[in-house]
């Protein structure tokens, strides 16, 4: 007898490795990346809207005139010119930040594995929101970690049902290893944790000496309502470990992206971080630290923000046009995405399919925001990376197929 | 003389798209290997241009699911009198729809788990959901809900019990227009590959899920699931199976390679679940799998296909 496995290095693998998944979207990305397919699916910010002439001055003035620094090894934590760039972006949200608590990391992703590589041992218990990032999940997964997800609302976090989780966590004996939030125009909800909750999350940090993970890549992308404090800057007792990255202000190609965090994890996750890759791309950071000194990089944002709030807007307008009742979805102030919660008996990844096959529209099926696969009747709206015409030709398409369902399932009941 | 000239079709819109380009790569790169001239045609609207344009000898179709493997493609290549590997149109369609496939077995006598089809009409316009209760009945839970469209795993849902019906019905009804509801049986998963101008049955392969039969995910995600082959069965049972596939096979008029999915159960009965015309090519199919373990290597087994496409003609 041959018991053949599909893959003969399967013997060879780390344990860790089989927690690894791919998502249903990966598996339909084929499909719904054909170019007839209005996409609402996935967080493509706006590169086309780049000024081409600025990039082509600056890649010359490296090449001219930095080429060899640009293309040399260069410091772990990244050079200290990217920090100053960061301090500025910093600065722009009201919160003050040093140099020495500063990493630069290939993408915000890095911050997020960084920090689970550091600090989670297999089985160790993590928090995060529900949904969470989908994006973190892998990250979470691949070290092993016990996710406990607990429910958002309009306001963000839960802080009661957090409250509960985490008491009986400590009445267990079981202290988290981090609290994973992303409190501006959260992905995949679109939701802002209100000012209360951000007081209060800091307020438990500090009584119980817990670490806050705030990832915070869409915080400069709010279109209206009053900015809200980091959660660094209402810390004062160094729990909260801050992430970001230039992708949503500048380029995701770029590939750069920081953490902020106490001198000691930071120490740690210089190790990390030379394990995983020695360091940030030079000639990446070269581009960004010359082109905060010769433009203005907010301009650049203003010139974004002011095309995704048109983008919100047309997708707002069609929802409310075009969707049943039954449905209901936020109203991001800002970042890319809007989440939609429909009736509970529609799985959004069945009907992925049939958005995709019949009327060439995708979106992201819920379900990616849970560990566990549950959310499944919700979706992911991205409103960033389609022009305003198709955002709404692509709500009517995917309304159509809703109510086919909602039809469906009417008749199923008898009724 | 100079080389044949074959045009290899994959990609399309299914949403088997992913998996038909990796099966239309590996089979161009066959193809090359045995010094054919190859030209791949990523389908589109341009595919009948195209064809018209490279007037191959033959073409070798590594679609799976909607267009590629339910008699469309087949009707164009018809038509524009290019000889193309696999099934021709009739099969194509009578396989690609399980209902059909079905009632076509029984008719010939096959065993097939019993079942009951409904498309969307029957639910919306004609008050099918009052026969779910005798369906219960009937199959007794659970009851396996699929699309009739068959192709993909996508879509298949068990129901447990009356209440689950819906949300199954609404999943399933979400790859096609017409589903079927399945009585469950348990038991071995076996896979058999059938090859050649003068059909012939490959070794057996049982599929064997490592973790819960109903984790679908699982029994299709690669290393998540065991592949013996050849399957551990007494030569006189592996005997039965491998002359119910090749029947299966005639029965629905299929030719060049396809597989035959059947179940054991528990007593040593078979039941026929379903046939696949365009089986995949990637690393992880299984009909390179069961041809391999026969000593027929990748570039044979594709060389085999388009040679009983070309000499059928």
């Amino acid at each position: 007898m041959t018991r053949i496995d599909f893959d003969k290095y399967e013997e060879f693998y780390a344990k860790r490795t089989g927690a690894m998944r791919s998502s249903v979207m990966r598996d339909l990305m084929a499909v719904t990346a054909m170019p007839d397919v209005i996409s609402l699916a996935g967080g493509m910010p706006n590169t086309s809207s780049f000024p081409a002439k600025t990039l082509d001055k600056i890649t010359h003035e490296i090449a001219m005139h930095g080429a060899a620094a640009a293309l040399q090894y260069g410091p772990t934590e990244g050079f200290d010119e990217t920090k100053e760039n960061i301090i500025e972006v910093m600065a722009e949200e009201n919160t003050l930040v040093e140099r020495e608590n500063i990493i630069v990391t290939t993408g915000g992703q890095q911050g997020i594995d960084l920090v689970t590589r550091i600090l989670v041992n297999p089985g160790d218990t993590v928090i995060a929101e529900a949904p969470t990032y989908p994006g973190a999940i892998p990250s979470f997964c691949s070290f092993e970690a016990d996710v406990i997800q607990v429910p958002l609302d309009d306001d963000g976090l839960r802080m009661d049902l957090f409250k509960e989780v985490l008491g009986k966590l400590l009445k267990a004996g079981t202290k988290p290893k981090f609290i994973y939030v992303i409190p501006d125009f959260h992905n995949p909800a679109g939701v802002c944790l209100s000012f209360e909750r951000r007081q209060e999350l800091v307020a438990l940090a500090k009584e119980h000496q817990l670490i806050i993970v705030e990832d915070n890549p869409y915080g400069q992308l709010r279109f209206e309502g009053e900015a809200l404090p980091t959660l660094y800057s209402l810390d004062d007792d160094d729990n909260v470990i801050y992430l970001s990255t230039f992708s949503k202000i500048l380029s995701p190609g770029i590939r750069l992206g920081w953490i902020v965090a106490p001198a000691p994890l930071l120490a740690k996750f210089n190790l990390g971080k030379q394990a995983a890759d020695l360091c940030p791309s030079t000639f990446a950071q070269k581009i960004v630290n010359r082109y905060f000194e010769q433009a203005r990089w907010q301009d650049y944002v203003d010139t974004v923000r002011d095309i995704y709030h048109k983008r919100r807007d047309a997708m707002l307008t069609a929802l409310d046009e075009y969707f049943p009742e039954e449905a209901i979805w936020t109203h991001p102030q800002g970042g890319f995405y809007i989440w939609v919660t429909l009736p509970d008996y529609i799985n959004t990844t069945d009907l992925l399919a049939l958005a995709v096959e019949e009327e060439k529209v995708a979106f992201v099926p819920g379900a990616g925001g849970w560990v566990d696969g549950s959310g499944a009747n919700h979706m992911r709206l991205a409103f960033c990376g389609v022009p305003e015409d198709k955002i709404e030709e692509g709500i009517k398409r995917l309304a159509k197929v809703i109510r086919e369902q909602m039809v469906l399932y009417r008749a199923l009941q008898g009724e | 003389m100079s080389k044949k000239k074959i045009a290899v079709l994959k990609g399309g819109r299914s949403l088997e798209r992913e998996i038909s380009l990796k099966s239309g790569a590996r089979v161009e790169k066959a193809l090359k290997a045995l010094g054919y001239s190859v030209d791949v045609i990523d389908v589109d609207v341009r595919m009948v241009k195209r064809l018209k344009e490279i007037k191959p000898d033959a073409a070798f179709i590594a679609m799976h699911g909607r267009s590629g493997e339910d008699g469309t493609v087949q009707e164009l290549l018809d038509i524009l009198g290019i000889p193309y590997t696999g099934s021709n149109v009739l099969p194509s369609i009578r396989c690609m729809d399980k209902v059909l496939t079905k009632h076509i077995l029984v008719a010939d006598g096959i065993p097939t788990p019993r079942f009951y089809a409904f498309n969307r009409d029957a639910f919306q316009e004609l008050g099918a959901t009052d026969t779910l209760p005798i369906i219960g009945e009937e199959l007794g839970y659970p009851i396996v809900v699929k699309p009739a469209a068959q192709g993909s795993a996508l879509g298949i849902r068990f129901a447990h019990e009356e209440s689950e019906l819906p949300a199954a019905l609404i999943s399933a009804f979400s790859f096609d227009n017409k589903v079927l509801l399945e009585k469950y049986i348990k038991g071995k998963e076996l896979a058999v590959s059938i090859l050649g101008r003068e059909p012939r049955a490959l070794p057996i392969v049982e599929v064997r899920p490592k973790t819960d039969f109903f984790d679908f995910e699982s029994r299709y995600t690669l290393g998540k699931a065991d592949y013996i082959v050849p399957a551990e069965l007494s030569p006189e049972v592996a005997a039965d199976i491998e002359s119910l596939s090749l029947k299966v096979f005639e029965s629905l008029g299929c030719s060049g390679f396809g597989r035959v999915d059947i179940l054991m159960d528990e007593s040593d009965g078979l039941q026929v679940l379903e046939i696949n015309t365009i089986p995949g090519f990637t690393e992880t199919s299984l009909l390179p799998m069961a041809a391999q373990a026969t000593g027929i290597g990748f570039n044979e087994l594709v060389e085999e296909i388009l040679l009983c496409a070309m000499e059928g003609q």
